[in-house]
């Protein structure tokens, strides 16, 4: 399968490895140079420079070929933004994004984003292992 | 008329401030605490501290009152989302993004924010008006950009000098309406010969833009 990450924070870095590891396609997108020392030395798909709510970038990433996006940054606005575009105007099959806020989560569900909130995800983990 | 404009910067406070002399109620929220001080302080109290992207926010705010929505922040990214929640969950009648990046303009317009400002693309057609050299100036769009009305100059080194308005080939689709000359203004015919320093008011869609400059002003 063929992947662009957008965001190459812990999350973003370990799909990237996690993915690669298994022989799919990766290609992770960040605005910050600094951010790929997080990838794993063995990765061996390709790092790239640029902003994931921007088309040429996300051109350049390959997203016209790409089989799945994931926007995971630190910014629940350039998440949801990118994986519009993703979705909308490039048409890739399978689009994810992370939206911290879960009322923005539960909204954008309503308009057709596959979101998942990290607030709600764990929240409830946590209440899970507390009443066990 | 009830407005909401999401962001205090520059733009907002300016935009605020002239809303507020034309008798509207307005409202401001922004995030930053020092500048929902100052605004309240030179503006008195339309100012909401809170992030206008979150629709908990937007309730406290009325937003479902609102007859307009203007999100004026200067991320892009920002200006949508709260755009596209004030208009799915609170269904706000009229929305308008200000955008830093010209291309987001169609693709708002794709997710559902019909009106966007660029400040990029406003300053840089006042740029091709002010500067003389430039062949081809963009005057008006129509039908939401689907058409345009330029203004081409011909320079003396172009191939059309000497020649009639016929024999040009125009791309179909394009229309010249004026020839300003020097001495006066006519209404083109097919038989109208075209001189160097001739100014063409034409309509056009975009894409054919690029054609009508190459036969024009083509050497």
């Amino acid at each position: 399968m063929r992947v662009v990450i957008m965001g190459c924070g812990r999350v973003g870095a370990q799909l990237a490895a996690l993915l690669d590891s298994e022989g799919h396609q990766v290609t992770v997108l960040d605005v910050n140079s600094g951010s790929f020392s997080r990838l794993v030395p063995t990765f061996k798909g390709t790092a790239l420079l640029g902003d994931g709510t921007d088309e040429d970038s996300l051109r350049k990433a390959g997203i016209e070929e790409a089989d799945a996006f994931v926007a995971v940054t630190q910014g629940d606005n350039r998440n949801v933004m990118a994986a519009q575009i993703a979705k909308h105007i490039f048409n890739v099959p399978k689009v994810l994004c992370r939206i911290y806020d879960p009322l923005r989560e539960e909204l954008y569900e309503t308009l057709g984003l596959d979101a998942i909130s990290p607030t709600t995800v764990l929240a409830q983990l946590l209440k899970e292992k507390l009443i066990e | 008329m009830y407005i909401i404009v999401v962001g205090g910067g520059k733009v907002g406070y300016y935009l605020s401030k002239a809303l507020l002399s034309e008798g509207h109620e307005v409202l401001i929220i922004e995030k930053d605490a020092t500048k929902v001080e100052r605004i309240e302080e030179e503006l008195g109290s339309i100012c909401m501290q809170g992030d206008g992207c979150e629709a908990a926010t937007l309730e406290e705010a009325g937003t479902e009152r609102a007859n307009l929505f203007v999100a004026v922040t200067d991320e892009d990214e920002d200006n949508l989302v709260a755009c596209q929640v004030a208009k799915h969950k609170f269904n706000v009648p009229r929305i308008i993004a200000r955008i830093g990046n010209p291309k987001n303009e169609a693709l708002f317009k794709k997710l559902g924010i019909d009106v966007t400002v660029s400040a990029t693309d406003l300053i840089l057609e006042h740029i091709e008006q002010e500067v003389p050299t430039h062949p081809l100036i963009h005057l008006l769009e129509l039908r939401g950009g689907k058409l345009e009305v330029v203004e081409v100059k011909i320079p003396s080194t172009s191939a059309a000098v000497g020649k009639q308005l016929k024999e040009l080939h125009l791309p179909p689709g394009s229309i010249l309406s004026l020839i300003i000359k020097e001495e006066g203004v006519q209404v083109p015919t097919q038989d109208t010969t075209l001189e160097a320093e001739d100014r063409l008011i034409a309509v056009t869609k975009p894409e054919l833009e690029q054609a009508l400059r190459n036969i024009l002003t083509g050497s």
